[in-house]
């Protein structure tokens, strides 16, 4: 608790240690963490939250890098958090996007954070919900996310932030069919990045063309912008296509629509990680032992289960009319 | 799920030095060990080491030089680090670095050196009964 | 297929494997240090030789055997060791010393802010001046660097690649104040960036431009200065880094294809630049792999040349090339190891058919080696050269069935990748891709976990240890060159004509943002005393930096 107030006194004072021990404290979800973030505002601040996915290899982190540059010379307080798979096996991770933010060392304005995907599939990782709400805290007015980038769908995105962007390459993947399921429709901003290279033209129409096949359920007509990161070439264009979506948003009422969606997912995601870290804690013996029957063929996987969420709950009931 | 906390280590090559067989094969082998290394590549000068460690809330940061800048840039980073209030990074160093190097390096507050043929796992093993003190 | 053998051989192979239970060998399986699978034995089954194509004789296509037909019988490799420390004073009485110690060549180590392009009054400079290698800052440190060094007399090789055009527009204006005119010299620039974005990190301009003051070099070369090497394309750096023997070779010719077509774009006749591309390879720990190495880079050279850029001056076909010892291979515990090491690896060089050589001192895993160091490793090759009698015979391991095994192996594989990066669009590409990094880091990583489990003992290091003490009389440098540096920069600046300067720079500016060569350009500024920090600015202001698309 002592610890907790002392961290929450010196976030108020914009310290910068302080929010980075704060957001390590959420991402090992240790004790003090869920205690600290319910000490937060309980409102959702004016963040505006950018998400940048793509395959690797697109160069998104060198444009995550041009766009915040763009968003602090314009005065804005940038946070920008970059996501890098954890090892299935090891849980480690070689967080490497740091490597092309090098023109923003040294600016003020600007928090960059590495964070492990820690066993998360969906693009981000586990405890990004956490640390977006003390990145608003802390004051952020544009807040970037740089998703694990795997060239799928990552869903999670669409369900965290308010615009995403999705970041292509020419050639990549030679045809827009073969582009994964899905990755179309969680467009709000599409980028066809190192648009000085071969076929840049072509990808740009498919893309289009792709994109006028499934207009119509939303008012905002996506945008394609070409951009060549590593010189800056379109960057500001995409500032401007961002802005006009964030005017979109707001104007359509549907900001808070995406708001309240990232709420329900932040208060699901938090229920189910205590009631699943409550159920591993009690129930891993029982899993074990019964698992055995299973692979003995003595039972199956269905009966096993109910039998044990009932257990589990039924325990729970008592223990808790107990504690009453 | 009850996690235990994660080690995060930044592995950085201060200088101009372009040697980074050593540094990469470290990260991987923090990374096997299950630790989170944020990798910064190279021409990295101490403020930026020192800026990126901090915000990156690292529990160690590792340095690598082979180009006998060491005496120079090492203590430099331990000397930001103690300014920017946050001595309690701990900063070990490996690379070409003369033995007799080794006291004044240790001298200027880094922790540890590790010098040619030692073992990752001698690394690993050095920063998990190190690191944990935070 | 030789039946009768076969036969033969099939039979004693049975017997052998009955005998293993009683007799079993050492490892259950034995590979190289590429991680290929040696056999038990090798015999004329392994190798089927067509032996006019395939090996040919010395001096002649597909100069498996050696680029020239008498090789050592007529003269020695050259015995070049790369030395430069501190100041421009001290390298050159070190280079003195060591010409005076019967050294046939110089070989200059640049410290890193000059690699880079920095001057030792940068900010970035700082703790690294004259550390690696000695501090130029201007035409007047050059001067110094060779004081009383007939430039006509020696032949030079310069480690440096970025920005390799300024370096050797010092040295073209330190031969003319000597008198000597530049179709007169004689040397080899580095002057290799891809394998700086891949393995030794000095670059400065991203691909494209650094490929045009490459370009730009060769046509000035083939005009000014014909007996230049213009490039020393290498793969030294690319094994450092932890690639194997196979990988060394294919991205080295993959980038020397880059090179080559990167000339022809430009517009050359590959005739006129190829006869001056010169080879920088590794002599590793596997002394038969290394040897086969060579052979098989001479061979595959000789063939990419011949058939994919049609070159027909039997000189663009050469693979002539440079080694060092294994830098890494030294190790820092039991140093005096390391002299044996190195004559494994420098006889290995040798037998591969290397046009010179550099010997690793025992104490370059702890610090830049002294003198006496230096002069071991030089008597090493001495010894070689004069006593071994392994120097009067050309190629004297042809014919071995183990190592043209080897040798056709190592050329296939390395093949293999080419046709890889090929298909990615070439090295250039790939090397954007982060591929060839990628490649080169898994490779490093294995090897260090095949240390630490003792899959490979390297002695002194994970086994046949000793407690020892610290090495004694490391050579230092001292930390006040730096501020030397600096103040020799100042006192330049203030007597230098500024006005012919600032023009120069202004004229690099122009021609850079032009396609005209920038080597004039750059020679008139070296010479009115345009330090490098500056003219590399200019260009840096036009072409921008190279930021590596980096992965681990």
């Amino acid at each position: 608790m002592q610890a907790v107030n002392n961290l929450l006194e010196r976030l108020e004072a914009r310290d910068i240690r302080a929010l980075a021990r704060a957001i390590s404290l959420v991402e090992d979800s240790e004790e003090g963490a869920s205690e600290l973030l319910a000490s937060l505002s309980p409102r959702l601040s004016g963040s505006r939250i950018i998400g940048i996915t793509g395959p690797p290899g697109s160069g998104k982190s060198t444009l995550t890098s041009k766009l915040a540059r763009d968003f602090l010379d314009r005065g804005e307080k940038v946070g920008l958090l970059l996501i890098d798979p954890s090892s299935p096996f090891s849980g480690g991770a070689i967080l490497g996007d740091r490597i092309r933010m090098q023109e923003l060392s040294g600016r003020d304005g600007i928090y960059i954070r590495s964070l492990g995907s820690r066993g998360s599939v969906g693009g981000l990782s586990q405890a990004t919900a956490r640390v977006l709400r003390l990145l608003e805290h802390f004051g952020f007015s544009v807040i970037i996310i740089e998703t694990v980038g795997t060239g799928q769908a990552e869903t999670d995105v669409v369900e965290t932030v308010d615009s995403v962007v999705v970041v292509a390459v020419p050639g990549l993947g030679d045809d827009i069919q073969a582009m994964k399921a899905g990755i179309m429709e969680i467009a709000d901003v599409f980028v066809v990045n190192k648009a000085d290279k071969d076929g840049a033209d072509r990808t740009l129409r498919q893309i289009e063309a792709a994109l006028q096949m499934q207009e119509g359920q939303g008012m905002h007509k996506v945008p394609v912008l070409a951009t060549v990161a590593s010189s800056g070439q379109g960057v500001t264009e995409l500032v401007a296509a961002l802005d006009a979506h964030y005017k979109y948003l707001a104007d359509s009422g549907e900001l808070q629509r995406r708001r309240e969606r990232r709420l329900r997912k932040e208060l699901i995601g938090y229920v189910t990680s205590v009631l699943m870290s409550d159920f591993f804690a009690r129930s891993q013996a029982d899993v074990d032992a019964k698992l055995a029957d299973i692979i003995q063929g003595r039972t199956d996987v269905y009966t096993v289960g109910r039998f044990l969420s009932r257990k589990y709950i039924n325990e729970r009931v008592e223990r808790d009319a107990k504690q009453d | 799920m009850a996690e235990q906390r994660k080690i995060r280590v930044l592995v950085a090559k201060p200088g101009l030095d372009g040697h980074d067989r050593g540094a990469k094969v470290v990260a991987r082998a923090l990374r096997d060990a299950g630790m989170e290394v944020i990798y910064t590549g190279l021409r990295q000068t101490p403020e930026q080491i020192v800026e990126a460690a901090i915000q990156e809330d690292v529990d160690v940061v590792g340095l690598s030089c082979l180009s006998g800048a060491h005496n120079h840039l090492f203590p430099r980073v331990v000397e930001l680090l103690k300014a920017k209030d946050a001595a309690d990074i701990l900063v070990v160093g490996g690379g070409v670095i003369p033995e007799d190097d080794i006291p004044f390096l240790k001298e200027s507050g880094v922790k540890e050196i590790f010098t040619p043929g030692t073992s990752t796992g001698d690394v690993v093993n050095f920063i998990r009964s190190h690191a944990g003190s935070k | 297929m030789d039946e009768k053998l076969s036969n033969v051989f099939t039979q004693w192979d049975e017997k052998t494997q009955k005998t293993l239970g009683k007799y079993p060998e050492r490892k259950h399986k034995f590979v190289n240090a590429s991680d290929l699978e040696v056999k038990r034995v090798y015999t004329p089954l392994d190798v089927d030789p067509n032996y006019t194509e395939d090996l040919g004789l010395p001096g002649e296509y597909p100069f498996t055997r050696g680029v020239q037909p008498t090789m050592y019988r007529g003269r020695f490799w050259t015995m070049r060791q790369y030395a430069g420390m501190a100041t421009a004073e001290e390298s050159n009485a070190r280079y003195r010393y060591l010409l005076a110690q019967g050294q046939t060549g110089l070989s200059v180590a640049f410290d890193l802010p000059t690699q880079i392009g920095y001057d030792s009054d940068h900010y970035l400079s700082q703790g690294e001046v004259g550390k690696v290698g000695v501090a130029i800052d201007s035409l007047a440190d050059m001067e110094m660097l060779f004081d009383n060094i007939p430039l006509d007399k020696v032949s030079t090789s310069m480690t440096i690649n970025a920005p390799a055009s300024v370096l050797l527009a010092m040295y073209i204006a330190v031969a003319e104040k000597q008198g000597v005119p530049m179709n007169k010299l004689s040397g080899t620039i580095q002057n290799d960036i891809l394998k700086e974005y891949v393995a030794r990190g000095t670059y400065i301009f991203p691909p494209t431009p650094s490929m045009r003051l490459i370009t730009d070099i060769f046509a000035f070369c083939y005009k000014n200065v014909p007996e230049w090497n213009t490039i020393s394309i290498s793969g030294y750096h690319i094994r450092e880094a932890g690639s194997s023997a196979v990988q060394e070779v294919a991205f080295t010719l993959s980038d020397g294809i880059a090179y080559v077509q990167a000339a022809l774009d430009a517009g050359l006749d590959v005739d006129d630049f190829a006869p001056r591309l010169s080879f920088f390879f590794n002599s590793h720990v596997d002394f038969f792999e290394e040897i086969a190495k060579f052979r098989a880079a001479r061979r595959l050279w000789a063939k990419v040349m011949k058939e994919r850029f049609g070159a027909k001056n039997s000189r663009s076909l050469m693979l002539r090339f440079h080694t060092q010892t294994g830098g890494s291979t030294l190790t820092a515990q039991q140093p005096d190891n390391n002299i044996v090491r190195v004559t494994l690896q420098a006889m290995a060089a040798v037998l591969g058919g290397t046009q010179s050589l550099h010997t690793n001192s025992r104490d370059e895993a702890l610090a830049l080696p002294t003198e006496e160091s230096v002069r071991i490793a030089l008597r090493t090759q001495q010894i070689i050269a004069y006593e071994s009698g392994a120097v009067d015979t050309v190629d004297p391991l042809a014919g071995s069935y183990y190592v043209e095994s080897l040798t056709n192996q190592i050329e296939q594989g390395a093949w293999e990748q080419i046709q890889k990066i090929d298909a990615m669009g070439g090295a250039i590409k790939a090397i954007e891709k982060g591929y060839i990094q990628k490649e080169i880091q898994d490779c490093a990583y294995t090897w260090q976990r095949s240390i630490e489990d003792k899959e490979r003992i390297v002695v002194g290091v994970n086994q046949f240890q000793v407690k020892e003490a610290p090495p004694q009389g490391l050579l230092r440098v001292d930390a006040s060159v730096g501020e030397m540096q600096a103040r020799k920069l100042k006192t330049l600046r203030s007597t230098r004509d500024t006005n012919a300067v600032e023009q120069a720079l202004a004229n690099i500016d122009t021609v850079a943002r032009g396609r005209e060569n920038v080597m004039p350009a750059i020679l008139d500024a070296v010479r009115v005393y345009a330090t490098l920090g500056e003219i590399c600015d200019v260009l840096r202001k036009v072409f921008g930096e190279y930021r590596p698309e980096d992965m681990l």
